[in-house]
């Protein structure tokens, strides 16, 4: 197949030629960043928790009196216990996914000198890294004595788990085990690692990393009560939440149920990434409009081509020219159309990808998604021109000999 | 001479049907969803209050230290005020109006046996509250500086608590406890939820959060009520409290009603940071003082989310795409009419008819893409109402942008039909003729 003849074809049409090479740079630019953006967020809903989500359930009270805490927690603890298929009820500050309940600044030295950023901590009561199913990966989970009360936010000194990813950040390279750390007046050390527990307001943005977590282990007292991890068998789990929120009206009359926040954590996850998971959506459909839109751009003007171009078709079979080679012309000269539009594309990807990296925060488009572009819109040239190209294959020579 | 180019117009489209969808159906695609993000971004950025925004100003001042270091993503405690400042502007009296203020979620415990315990999100604020938004009452009214001096126990509730709580009957004159603290009914607020929540400082969903109590500031004070929102403290020393002059956790707003007023409060200002910064509490220089209308104010907040913006950008770019699209296919159909051209003009048509013949064919598909897109726009925006984030509710369509839709498309279509058209009343009749 000679390339040139097309070539010069085309020069012919060179207005029509350069809007749809135009049309396909930007659809080539669009795809790879919408198609990296859609990467992004789906990879930020992949984020492991670290607990058995499917397990467990999390009940929110408020508005009793801080007094009587010991006495609603105990309360709670048996009746929410009591309900059948329930297997356990801690007192825990939040889950994953849940409210924000404590985050602080920490730093390497007593005095507050070497600042390393703002991890999120976990309370919870004597059970708790069991009951989530946290996995340890080096030290030993806390013992009965590392429960201690709350005094302010935190005990004053406490025993803790942090995550590995938590681990790596502040001592890379060494055993975190037995190290410590403090934020302000609190002393913290560690005596345990585990593999995963993540923040329980996932942030994108900012300084706060998404394994960035410290399990405390505290008991129970005025600071810290009225919020409740329940587990339960997955299949029993939907079940239990709903008879539990039904039970707390007789269980503890004196304080108010949070809606809102008392649900499962599969619930809680949903809930978290739904703002993700709607523009993922809305940028798939972006992505489909706009392929469909440049494949009817490029069906159309084929067809226009093929009408305007039957007696060229014509004298080509009579003069010995295949259904075969008047199908590839057209095949061919779609695909140095499309090719050019690549072309520019990619330059436009580049361009668009920095500008989004500078609004938006969004890192770097990884080389990759380039030929995967190029590959689809390929395609997508191809497909569409077939149906006008098939058209003028089966022009008949006959045509050639007669008048216009 | 119009009525036969439209008779021309429609006849041409109706000769290639296929060509003639694509292109509506192009331009209907590109419109639609243009106008989804336009309308979100419209009632998003919609002005709040209108009639009364122009005269309403909320003063800003810097009371932050010079070594203040503000980390990223965390929000700016200059944008709210400190409580010995906004008593002293608040006494100052230097504003037609002025009131302080401060979100505050309470827990209210109903008389009614058959309602829940809950929670409910008001604002603290001071008198002049009521008078300066011009918040319209359907009973009773707000309080006075009076019930904020001696620390009344009043309340206004909002007319969606008051139906909750009391039903049909009169709530004024009633009581209701909350936190722990009896106050009475003193009037209810007729449905009034500026959107967004401008007065309200930034940490809230200013888009789906509304007032549904009003008390008076000193009485959230004395009770040591819990204030929502940001509360930013800085420097050394004691633990901050409320009262402290460095923590800011206030929002001020005044109402100045000529451009005097205005030059004379942003120079009063201006004068209070240098009384302060001679008196040693402000460090940064006193023309850091500003005063933003409330517009101004929005935009300084940047409420639209990235997500809108970019969506937006989005939109367009696909509205571009599909006018490229437009072009080339137009511009191939009225290429194919070079002889119909050459026959016109040897019969005497000018250059500029035939540019309006085909300019009229452009515009009827502007047309027909324009209903089309605003029948997907309106998808759209249902699609974006089902959206968990708290603006969506708010994606209608007014009248202005159902107008707006229809000129766009009409607009867009003859942009792309310019060249097209411009390139067919170019064409040479001779040439064409013979050919032919």
């Amino acid at each position: 197949m000679q390339i040139r003849p097309i070539l010069s074809a085309l020069k012919k049409h060179r207005v029509a030629t350069v809007l749809i090479v135009m049309e396909i740079a930007l659809a080539c630019a669009v795809l790879c960043n919408a198609c990296f953006m859609i990467a992004d967020r789906l990879s930020a809903m992949q984020i492991k928790s670290g607990v058995d989500e499917a397990s467990l359930g999390f009940i929110a009270l408020q508005g009793y009196d801080p007094k009587n805490s010991n006495d609603l927690d105990a309360r709670v603890i048996a009746g929410l216990g009591a309900i059948s298929g329930v297997e356990s009820v801690h007192v825990i500050n939040s889950v994953p996914f849940g409210m924000q309940a404590a985050n602080v600044g920490i730093t390497l030295d007593q005095a507050g000198k070497e600042f390393r950023g703002v991890p999120e901590i976990y309370l919870g009561s004597p059970g708790t890294p069991q009951a989530l199913g946290l996995q340890l990966v080096a030290g030993h989970m806390p013992a009965n004595e590392d429960y201690q009360p709350v005094q302010g936010y935190f005990p004053p000194s406490s025993n803790v788990l942090i995550t590995r990813t938590l681990a790596k950040h502040l001592w890379p390279g060494e055993s975190p085990l037995g190290k410590e750390f403090w934020s302000d007046k609190y002393q913290f050390r560690v005596i345990g690692v585990v593999a995963h527990l993540s923040v329980q307001q996932y942030d994108e943005e900012g300084e706060r990393g998404a394994q960035w977590t410290v399990f405390v282990p505290a008991l129970p007292g005025p600071n810290f009560s009225g919020t409740y991890l329940i587990r339960a068998k997955p299949e029993d789990l939907d079940r239990v939440m709903v008879e539990a929120k039904a039970a707390i009206a007789t269980i503890a009359p004196d304080a108010v149920l949070d809606r809102e926040d008392s649900t499962t954590v599969p619930v809680l996850r949903t809930r978290f990434f739904a703002a993700d998971s709607a523009m993922a959506g809305m940028l798939v459909g972006v992505i489909a409009a706009l392929l469909g839109v440049t494949a009817l751009g490029i069906v159309g003007l084929a067809s226009f081509w093929v009408a305007q171009r039957r007696r060229q078709i014509g004298i080509r079979r009579a003069i010995g020219a295949t259904r075969g080679d008047i199908l590839r012309y057209f095949q061919t000269e779609n695909f140095l159309i499309v090719s050019f539009g690549i072309a520019l594309g990619m330059l436009l990807a580049y361009v668009i990808n920095a500008v989004l990296m500078k609004f938006y925060e969004l890192p770097h488009l990884p080389l990759y998604y380039l030929p995967f572009g190029a590959l689809a819109l390929w395609g997508l040239g191809q497909l569409a021109v077939l149906g006008p190209a098939l058209r003028a294959s089966h022009v008949p020579p006959v045509v050639a000999t007669r008048s216009v | 001479m119009l009525a036969y180019y439209l008779d021309l117009a429609l006849r041409s489209l109706r000769r290639s049907p296929v060509l003639t969808g694509l292109m509506v159906l192009a331009i209907g695609l590109g419109i639609g969803a243009s106008m989804t993000m336009i309308t979100v971004l419209h009632v998003m950025t919609d002005d709040p209050l209108p009639g009364r925004s122009a005269r309403l100003y909320t003063p800003h001042l810097d009371p932050l230290p010079l070594d203040y270091k503000r980390h990223e993503g965390s929000p700016d405690p200059a944008d709210d005020m400190t409580w010995p400042d906004a008593m002293a502007l608040l006494k100052a009296h230097r504003a037609v109006r002025q009131a302080a203020m401060s979100g505050g979620s309470l827990l209210l415990r109903p008389a009614r046996a058959d309602l829940h315990p809950l929670y409910v999100s008001g604002r603290y604020a001071t008198a002049e509250f009521f008078p300066m938004f011009g918040v319209p009452f359907e009973r009773g009214g707000g309080w006075s500086a009076a019930d904020d001096a001696t620390g009344s126990s009043v309340v206004v509730l909002a007319d969606a608590l008051a139906r909750k709580l009391f039903g049909t009957s009169d709530a004024v004159g009633q009581t209701v406890r909350l936190g722990e603290h009896d106050f009475r009914v003193i009037g209810v607020t007729a449905d009034w939820a500026p959107k967004p929540l401008f007065y309200a400082d930034q940490t809230g969903n200013q888009y789906s959060d509304a007032d549904l109590f009003f008390l008076p500031l000193s009485v959230a004070m004395g009770q040591k009520f819990p204030v929502s929102g940001n509360q930013s403290a800085w420097g050394k020393g004691e633990s901050p409290s409320l009262t402290s002059a460095n923590m800011s956790w206030l929002q001020f707003w005044v109402q100045l009603d000529t451009p005097a007023q205005v030059a004379a409060y942003r120079q009063y200002l201006v004068d209070y940071s240098a009384q302060q910064k001679a008196l040693g509490r402000f460090q940064r220089p006193p023309t850091n003082a500003k005063l933003y209308g409330l517009m101004g104010w929005l935009a300084h907040e940047n409420l639209v989310p990235g997500d809108v913006d970019l969506q937006l950008w989005l939109a367009l770019g696909f509205l571009f795409v599909c006018m490229l699209n437009i072009v080339a296919l137009l511009l191939a159909k009225f290429l194919r009419r070079s002889g119909e051209i050459s026959v016109r003009r040897a019969l005497g048509a000018r250059r500029r008819d035939i540019f309006v013949q085909f300019g009229i064919e452009s515009a009827l598909i502007g047309v027909a893409g324009g209903v089309l897109g605003l029948g997907i726009a309106q998808l759209g925006l249902w699609s974006i109402r089902q959206r968990p984030d708290d603006y969506a509710r708010l994606a209608q369509m007014d009248l202005s942008m159902l107008l707006g839709t229809v000129v766009l498309a009409v607009l867009a279509s003859m942009l792309a039909g310019l060249l097209p058209a411009w390139r067919a009343c170019r064409v040479q009749p001779a040439l064409q003729l013979k050919g032919g």
